[in-house]
């Protein structure tokens, strides 16, 4: 009984994936490499704005991403960065505009939960995890680097 | 007894569907079906604050409008039965709220139409209730921030997810009146092949399809043809082809008969909705709206309609759960049947 | 010139990766935006991503490896300065400026802005 229900799990696995569409990577791909790397160059002249105006160079860095990460919320806010990330995929949820989007986007939707458990605790859902493990890495990081030394 | 076979039930005096009423969003009032439905609302958030009680308003004018249209006051309803899609039921119980009327709610993801409608009919048909209202209800925006991610939050659909429909369909039946009759019905168990791809809801709900209309057809012992419709809830055009093939696996060719609720609500290349729609509001405003009007105008004669749901939680995805699902088959009929003289 | 011409291919190649991941592993992007930050941490420890940051900019600090590679960069600078206390702040310390930034902006706009119907 227990075979011949797995045997019927695979039959059917098989079926569904030979009638579903797959995700047209090529295509999708093409997308993102265009507007991700149009972001990416974009943030590049910002770079060169700032680090000509004789900024140092962690906070040219840092006013990038401030740059970035406004403008990803207010287009967020305007209902435009969802609409661009249909288009573009990956190209606008792997750069830095993304993460911005992924803090923005709840916090907006969860608003009517309330300021605090809505607003304020729904903001990291999708960013938290990111923050999570970065800060994780960050740890065993510095401590090989400390011991290694 | 009016049990049949395995898993099916035939009505001795089976009762009508009175009155029914379909309201839909902005964009199914888009798709090929707006003619058909009775109102469709260009605010998605019909005049509420939030998606949960733009879904319960759409409710309730939906009940409210199928039991005008039935010719009957609210208090000669003796129950409502009702689903949606929202935690709780949410959407169904702050909806029904407010007519004070006895209230069943159902849990069957959007099979819930299929469920209410047979329940419906066999608390008429024993007796125990006159008229009774089915409702099942959905709405994009709810969906989305119960099963998905927020709206502003910029994700890319895969080719077999589905589109949530925005809408109500309400039925109320009623052991008086001159048909359409609901005549059998056949319930069905809780099928799980193994599928886990949350944006694939078509093929975790179509051997649950499969099976429901395998033993509708066993236990009622109907020819292949007995249906001029034979309407799937919402497994949409990837889910419906994988259907076809389940069904000829057990000799049951139904061809150009065999069709599905989520492939008619949109245009799926117009819409770009990918599959098709989904939701329990889809089948049910279907119903009521685009197949109750074919039947009273004798375009239709017999109707096999089939909601399919798919039984997940977010939380049982999350643990790695497979997706278990479940399909009700309902005869809808122009004319008393022979079967049940 | 030259800088901005690589940032973009760099860039636009690693919205490509990311794109490859989503469409043939089903991973949810949520996983994906995690792999990357931790990839770009490890690789940032190990002193390579800074290469590539040499090369192509933006295009390596924009996406999300490049916030991983922050806080590698980060974590180390506060250890050489801090000893083993550094462990424990470089990483925030690091991040400190992006998030604020994000955390007061994405707050703004959620007063200022409601949830909407997808198209």
């Amino acid at each position: 009984m227990e075979t011949s229900k797995s045997q019927a799990v695979q039959d059917y696995e098989k079926l569904v994936r030979e009638i579903s569409p797959k995700s047209a990577v090529l295509y999708n791909s093409v997308k993102a490499f265009f507007v991700g790397g149009t972001i990416c160059a974009a943030a590049q002249l910002l770079y060169n704005f700032f680090e000509g105006r004789g900024f140092s160079r962690d906070d040219t860095g840092l006013l990038v991403a401030a740059v970035l990460i406004a403008a990803a919320v207010l287009l967020t806010a305007l209902r435009i960065y969802d609409r661009l990330a249909k288009f573009a995929g990956a190209g606008t949820i792997v750069p830095i505009t993304g993460f911005a989007n992924s803090i923005a986007a709840p916090a907006i939707e969860h608003k009517k939960e309330g300021m605090i458990l809505g607003l304020g605790a729904k903001m990291f859902v999708i960013a938290g995890p990111v923050i999570v493990y970065g800060t994780v890495t960050s740890v065993i990081v510095g401590l090989i680097y400390y011991f290694m030394k | 007894m009016k049990h049949f076979g395995e898993s099916s039930v035939k009505f001795a005096n089976p009762p009508s569907i009175l009155g029914a009423a379909a309201i839909v969003g902005p964009k199914e009032g888009e798709g090929p079906l707006a003619k058909y439905f009775d109102k469709v609302s260009h605010d998605i958030l019909f005049g509420k604050d939030t998606w949960e009680q733009a879904e319960s308003e759409l409710m309730r004018q939906t009940i409210e409008t199928a039991v005008r249209k039935a010719g009957l006051p609210m208090k000669a309803i003796n129950y409502i039965l009702a689903g949606d899609l929202l935690n709780q039921n949410s959407g169904s119980i702050y909806g029904a709220r407010s007519f004070e009327r006895p209230f069943f709610g159902l849990f069957g993801a959007c099979s819930a139409m299929g469920m209410g409608l047979t329940l419906g009919a066999m608390l008429i048909d024993g007796g125990f209730a006159e008229n009774v209202v089915a409702n099942a209800s959905s709405h994009f925006c709810g969906a989305e921030k119960t099963f998905r991610f927020p709206l502003e939050l910029g994700t890319q659909r895969t080719p077999t997810a589905s589109w949530t429909v925005t809408g109500d369909g309400a039925a109320v039946i009623s052991a008086n009146g001159k048909g359409p009759y609901i005549t059998a019905a056949t319930t069905g168990a809780i099928v799980d092949l193994g599928q886990k791809d949350v944006n694939n809801m078509g093929a975790a709900m179509a051997p649950a399809a499969a099976d429901v209309i395998a033993k509708h057809f066993g236990d009622l012992s109907l020819a292949n043809d007995y249906y001029d419709v034979i309407a799937t809830g919402d497994l949409g055009k990837y889910g419906n082809k994988l259907l076809v093939q389940l069904l000829q696996k057990q000799g049951l060719h139904f061809g150009d008969s065999l069709t599905d609720c989520g492939m008619l609500i949109y245009d799926a290349e117009r819409q770009d909705v990918h599959a098709g729609g989904s939701g329990c509001g889809c089948c049910a405003a279907v119903l009521a709206g685009y197949f109750l009007n074919k039947i009273r105008s004798g375009e239709m004669k017999k109707l096999l309609f089939v909601p399919t749901g798919a039984l997940h939680s977010v939380v049982t995805i999350q643990q790695g759960e497979t997706i278990p699902a479940t399909a009700h088959a309902v005869a809808i009929e122009a004319a008393l049947p022979h079967f049940s003289e | 010139m030259n800088i901005i011409f690589w940032s973009f291919i760099i860039g636009g190649l690693m919205c490509v990766l990311g794109q490859i991941l989503i469409d043939l592993t089903k991973l949810s992007p949520a996983k994906i935006l995690v792999f990357f930050v931790v990839a770009g941490c490890i690789l940032g420890g190990l002193g390579i991503y800074e290469r590539l940051v040499d090369f192509a900019g933006a295009g390596a600090t924009v996406p999300l490896p490049g916030f991983g590679n922050l806080l590698a960069r980060g974590v180390k600078r506060a250890v050489d300065e801090r000893g083993l206390i550094g462990v424990i702040t470089g990483g925030f310390t690091a991040m400190a400026g992006g998030m604020t930034v994000a955390i007061v902006f994405g707050y703004l706009a959620a007063l200022v802005s409601s949830s909407g119907m997808k198209d």
